[in-house]
């Protein structure tokens, strides 16, 4: 049993609005850093570059966007098969001094941000680190909360909220599956 | 009066079926069909053999000084419970049995525990060192009666030491049993040298070093004329060498062990020092030359190397793992399961292989014997068709050591009788012979 | 994987994945905080019954910036004089909840004793035994290629094996734990091996192995194989016939001044000269040979300690189940 709650033009729209609040929130593009978290994170941060570049022509998406491997910083490894590193790749200016919007698909826990924070502060010292997120579900464990929302669902903790991004899943939608 | 006992319907190892044996005052009384059990206690043996009490010509009983790996006791209940009913217990005791004065002790140990008829082996050299000759004489005319001498464990490697051996122990009659291995050829040596040793980085014990003792040795007995025997042939190089002496007519006699008849260096792979021993496991193609030479006579008897150790000498490194095996409580089935599964041999031969020709080497002389009316009643009856689980901890040996734990083996002893008292019956340890203490 | 004992029985999936993480741990040696969390919390035990320094610290270095606690244990106890028993250290090591445990041993097979055996819950690293085998070192060797040769190839290293390439190893194969697990990985790998040798110092049985035997060191270096892996050789080896002398050694097999001058003029124009260290200078590998542009002697060093990162993580890091959870499927 499933539900289909945003589509290919709803994830389109809501990018391009968190696209504007991060322009607006950083009043411009300058030192602007997206760190998108692996997998589905990344192709977010790049998609959002590129709304960014649309509308100020000077910025180079691709100088802007990274990605951020959180495999080892995370407090569950235990808890999971082994999971190898992925690679970590920086903008060429790095991240020091920055202003670092990092890029997930969903925020659920709190524990990935966590880890990606603690990433962070061991390959850099960014001038602010803000949180950027397409589907915003709750049930959060730790004090943190997104900075931009692409859409907030209330869920319960039974269902799963599945994100399909074209560059990874050939599909653009987000789907949330009831309980078996 | 003691008991009697008649044992009914065996086959015996000639294939006869039907058989009934009267066993009364320690002999076998009577032979025929359909024998009255008047007063006898009565053993069913339908469906099971009968065979001549068990020799083994290669044990160690490891007492005096080793008790903590074995003792006389243990290691007879141990032959007993395996169908034997005479042990020749080795010489590397501590201290070895090099003088009349310990072959008398371990012989009066066995009289004691009644189990099996102990025959002490007497060391070739002063404390197997090699160096100077035992008092092979004063050991020979000791109450033991020491007709086997050995360095087992250690080669005599010096020629002129062999060949004064293999010649002085022509005037009782004696053998020289030897330990095939060239030492210096196999220093730090760990396992058989080949394939296997090449991918461990373990130090080689090549078929050379035992082939190069033997056709010395087979040399040296043909041009003095001595009887020689060789302990645990591991090798196919070794029976071609054997089998090449026996045709030129050398009085040469040779022996195998059941689990070179049956296990491969492959084992060592799982680097499980209860797969280490001397001679070590060799090659499939060694274990087909084996059974072949077993079968056709140039290896002539099955000899166990019963060799037990304390749990502390195997639960350790590979290298510093103590060699050998159990083997008193597994032999009959191993080569059951190796020989006469395979149609390589019978029971006719089993007999020769386990008991007439160890008796023989030995020259013990009421062992090994037919089975008539008037010969000593030492017997062993087996069921062939049974099937069981090694299981080393249900072992009457001190030694947990066994390189067929979980194994499923045919073949169980079901009864021993050792002068004609049953030392085993029903499969289970019974009584020592009643005039164990005497003597 | 539970235990890393040897590399006759890693799989190219396995050790590919070991070297792909090893790329992603280098990074993390080239960064201002070398560290990382992953093992926080868990204890290394560094078992070491045969001195190694080298082979120690780097264990050391790869824990402690994976943030493990790490437990160096010097068990004295040779073949002479035997210490305290494999078991009972095994047991105090189990007894002190030892996550891992790195052993070196003089004993060939004895990691493999210690991981098939109930003494001991950890996972078993082997860094080293006997005459048997030392996959962390073969593992930084296959490191240290795939990145060299994918340089030149101007291609990334990740995921690539190591077809193609052609290695010559070249000493004291008889003797040598390097040697064994090499070919196993490096063949592995895709990798063609020829092992170089006086015939006294290959072992008896080696006919099945998945390479080229020769005898002939100029002969080998004139095909330009893409490196040459120099073996430590004991000079007192001569004392047990394995050859006449060091000189006639150093001037047979060692990788002199001579065939460094002719590597430079020959089809081996990127031959890189590979050591597991510590080197015998003048014996099987000269100075000017050592410290020339083709050695790779420091990179493997630095090598050495993201593979060993990558060991430890790969055996440490996850636990034995595989089902996964809501919230890993959610964040994934």
């Amino acid at each position: 049993m499933f539900r289909t709650v945003l589509g290919e033009a709803d994830i389109d729209r809501a990018l391009t609005r968190i696209a504007h609040e991060i322009l607006e929130a950083n009043k411009g593009s300058q030192d602007l850093v997206l760190l998108g978290i692996p997998r589905r994170g990344f192709p977010l941060a790049q998609r959002l570059a590129r709304k960014i570049a649309r509308t100020d022509p000077a910025v180079n998406p691709d100088a802007m966007v990274g990605r951020l491997d959180v495999t080892m910083f995370r407090d569950d490894l235990r808890k999971h098969p082994t999971r190898p590193p992925g690679p970590t790749k920086l903008p060429p200016a790095g991240i020091d001094d920055k202003v670092v919007v990092l890029v997930d698909d969903v925020l659920y826990s709190g524990r990935t941000i966590r880890a990606a924070l603690d990433a962070i502060v061991d390959i850099g010292r960014p001038r602010v680190v803000r949180l950027a997120v397409l589907v915003d579900r709750g049930h959060r464990e730790l004090p943190i909360r997104a900075d931009h929302v692409g859409k907030n669902l209330p869920t319960s903790s039974a269902e799963k909220v599945r994100v399909r991004i074209t560059e990874v899943d050939s599909v653009d939608e987000v789907v949330i599956e009831g309980p078996a | 009066m003691t008991t009697t006992y008649l044992i009914k319907g065996a086959t015996t190892a000639a294939g006869e079926t039907g058989v009934d044996v009267l066993v009364a005052d320690g002999r076998i009384a009577e032979r025929g069909r359909s024998l009255s059990s008047a007063g006898a206690v009565v053993v069913d043996a339908d469906g099971l053999v009968l065979l001549p009490g068990m020799v083994d010509i290669h044990t160690h009983l490891r007492e005096p000084g080793r008790e903590d790996a074995e003792t006389v006791e243990t290691g007879t209940r141990a032959a007993a419970m395996g169908g034997y009913t005479s042990v020749h217990a080795m010489a590397n005791s501590m201290p070895v049995a090099d003088t009349a004065g310990v072959v008398e002790q371990v012989y009066a140990l066995g009289r004691r525990a009644g189990w099996v008829d102990v025959r002490p082996v007497g060391a070739v050299t002063v404390g197997l060192a090699g160096e100077r000759l035992a008092e092979l004489g004063a050991m020979a005319q000791s109450r033991a009666g020491v007709r086997v001498f050995s360095d087992d464990g250690i080669c005599v490697s010096d020629p002129v030491l062999m060949r004064r051996a293999l010649e002085y122990v022509k005037a009782f009659d004696g053998v020289v049993a030897q330990h095939a291995q060239e030492p210096r050829l196999t220093e730090g040596a760990q396992m058989n040298e080949g394939a296997v040793s090449a991918v461990l980085g373990l130090a080689g014990w090549p078929a050379v070093a035992e082939e190069s003792i033997i056709a010395r040795d087979v040399l040296l007995a043909q041009h003095v004329g001595s009887r020689l025997h060789v302990c645990h042939v591991s090798t196919a190089g070794s029976v071609e060498i054997i089998r090449w002496a026996k045709q030129r007519g050398v009085n040469v006699t040779a022996e195998v062990t059941p689990h070179h008849l049956l296990l491969t260096d492959e084992l060592v792979r799982s680097w499980n020092p209860v797969y280490k021993v001397n001679p070590p496991l060799r090659t499939n193609e060694d274990v087909t030359a084996l059974r072949e030479a077993l079968a056709d006579g140039t290896i002539d008897v099955v000899g166990t190397d019963h060799a037990p150790h304390p749990s502390e000498h195997k639960e350790c490194e590979w290298a510093q793992a103590a060699m050998g095996m159990t083997g008193l409580e597994t032999a009959l089935s191993v080569v059951q399961h190796a020989m006469i599964e395979t149609g390589l041999m019978d029971w006719a031969r089993f007999a020769e292989a386990t008991s007439i020709l160890p008796a023989q080497i030995g020259r013990v002389q009421t062992q090994g014997r037919p089975l008539a009316a008037g010969e000593m009643a030492n017997l062993t009856l087996v069921d062939p068709a049974a099937r069981w689980t090694v299981d080393p901890h249900k072992m009457a040996t001190k030694g947990r050591n066994s390189p067929f734990a979980g194994l499923e083996l045919p073949g169980a002893v079901v009864a021993t009788f050792f002068a004609g008292h049953p030392t085993v019956l029903e499969g289970r340890l019974n009584t020592p012979h009643p005039d164990a203490q005497g003597d | 994987m539970k235990h890393l004992l040897s590399t006759e029985n890693l799989s190219a999936a396995d050790a590919i994945r070991i070297l792909d993480t090893a790329e992603e741990m280098a990074l993390v040696g080239e960064r201002e905080v070398k560290k990382l969390p992953a093992l926080r919390g868990r204890t290394v035990v560094n078992l070491f019954f045969e001195d190694s320094t080298r082979t120690r610290i780097s264990f050391e270095a790869a824990a402690k910036r994976l943030s493990a606690d790490v437990i160096n244990f010097a068990a004295k106890g040779s073949s002479v004089s035997k210490g305290e028993s494999l078991k009972d250290t095994a047991q105090t090591l189990e007894a002190m909840s030892a996550d891992a445990v790195v052993i070196r041993h003089w004993a060939s097979g004895a990691p493999a004793r210690l991981a098939a055996s109930d003494w001991i819950d950890a996972a078993v690293v082997n860094a080293g035994d006997g005459t048997h085998e030392h996959p962390t070192q073969a593992l930084l060797d296959a490191f240290t290629l795939r990145r060299h040769w994918s340089q030149i190839a101007g291609r990334a290293s990740l995921g690539e094996d190591l077809r193609g390439l052609r290695i010559a190893i070249v000493g004291d194969v008889l003797h040598s734990r390097v040697a064994r697990s090499n070919l196993w990985l490096l063949t592995t790998l895709g990798a063609e091996v020829t092992l170089v040798a006086p015939p006294t110092l290959l072992p008896v049985g080696i006919a099945d192995w998945p390479c080229r035997v020769s005898f002939d060191l100029d002969e080998v270096l004139a095909t330009g194989p893409h490196a040459i892996m120099m073996l430590r050789v004991q000079g007192e080896r001569m004392n047990a016939a394995f050859f006449p002398s060091a000189r006639e050694y150093a001037r047979t097999w060692g990788f002199d001044d001579d065939r460094l001058a002719a590597l430079e003029v020959s089809a081996g124009k990127d031959t890189i000269i590979m050591h597991p260290g510590p080197m015998n200078r003048g014996l099987e590998i000269s100075s000017a040979a050592a410290d020339s542009p083709r050695s790779t002697v420091l990179a493997q060093v630095r090598n050495g300690v993201s593979v060993r990162m990558a060991v430890l993580y790969l055996l440490l890091s996850g636990d034995d189940s595989t089902q996964p959870t809501p919230a890993q499927e959610a964040t994934v």
